[in-house]
């Protein structure tokens, strides 16, 4: 019996030329950083009540003890997250014992590499796709500022021309201790923060 | 282990066939652009040579011209050797694709057509393959400025 197979619906033609014009328009989009969002450390610690701030002080509470990662490591910093995850260094000792294969069931992103404009769109989907609220690491001199990279012709200089970043860790690769140095200070950051009567 | 042949006697049996297409280089042979895909050929037929698997393709830019080197490999004989060629033109440089005699040959020339600029006439699928097509320039070639 012969099988007729189905036109494709695309041809890979197309299908390259989309995919150029994804990263060529998130590269002419992306020529100015993002922001670093600690604004509101000082804003909301003014606006807050007394009643407020004790329900803030439970929630905060559960959700900087139980941060989970989503899994976004390009390049060699990756080793040493998962050193930090293994035995020895034991992240699971600060609420983080689940590395979540979907972002949608998670809400830190440590970016552990180097990030070329390539790979750049899926990153960006990979932070859009994590639920409210989230929060970024940029791990590594690579995804500090594009590290020894910098000057590449397919390297972004910095994850925070794509994402927002709430601790920059520097090191190349950065040690373990370094990681859960940078945890911990997210974690203060998140117990700063104002939940109730906020949009 | 496998065994790099002296390039002079393997220079010496394609000279008896393609007289003047070859010379010297250290222990490598040197092909003239034109006749690269007649001497491949011998290379790849010729039983005693026998050279029936490509293992690299890579490519060199010395400013004056660029270099394409070729390792070949036989697995039935168990030798090796080392063939490359030159093109000076800088604008539109072209080779031969040797992909009609090494199917390896595919996804390596694309690359160096990707970031050296070095089209291969005869490749059935010659585009990009690291970088995207809306690209400008080839990021391998040292007057490459961003």
């Amino acid at each position: 019996m012969e099988v007729t197979r189905p036109p494709f619906i695309y041809s890979d033609k197309e299908l390259d030329e989309h995919e150029g014009q994804v990263v060529e328009n998130l590269k002419a989009a992306s020529q100015t950083p993002f922001p670093d969002p600690d604004k509101w450390l000082v804003e909301e610690a003014e606006k807050q009540g007394v009643f407020l701030t004790t329900v803030d002080a439970v929630i905060n509470w559960g959700r900087s003890n139980s941060i989970y990662p989503a899994i976004c490591f390009p390049a060699c910093c990756a080793f040493e997250f998962i050193a930090a995850m293994g035995p020895r260094f034991d992240l699971s000792r600060f609420g983080m014992e689940i590395l979540r294969a979907s972002p949608r069931q998670a809400d830190l992103m440590i970016t552990a590499g180097t990030l070329t404009w390539k790979m750049a769109p899926n990153i960006r989907r990979i932070y859009d796709q994590m639920a409210e609220p989230k929060w970024v690491i940029a791990m590594g001199a690579c995804a500090v500022s594009g590290g020894i990279f910098r000057s590449s012709y397919n390297v972004v200089p910095g994850y925070n021309r794509i994402i927002p970043v709430d601790v920059y860790l520097p090191g190349c690769p950065p040690r373990p201790e370094a990681l859960i140095y940078a945890i911990r200070m997210l974690q203060a950051k998140i117990r700063k923060r104002a939940n109730i009567g906020k949009d | 282990m496998t065994v790099a042949l002296a390039a002079v006697d393997v220079q010496k049996k394609i000279e008896a066939k393609f007289p003047g297409t070859t010379s010297i280089e250290k222990n490598a042979i040197l092909v003239k652009a034109e006749s690269l895909l007649d001497v491949m050929s011998f290379l790849k037929k010729s039983p005693d040579l026998a050279f029936d698997y490509m293992t690299t393709i890579t490519a060199v830019d010395y400013f004056d011209y660029f270099e394409v080197i070729y390792l070949l490999v036989s697995m039935e004989k168990n030798h090796g050797l080392t063939i490359k060629t030159r093109v000076f033109d800088r604008e539109q440089p072209s080779l031969p694709s040797v992909i009609s005699l090494w199917h390896s040959a595919d996804y390596q020339e694309r690359e160096i057509y990707d970031l050296m600029g070095i089209s291969f006439k005869g490749h059935p699928n010659l585009k990009r393959i690291v970088l995207w097509p809306e690209f400008k320039g080839y990021p391998q070639r040292r007057d490459y400025l961003q």
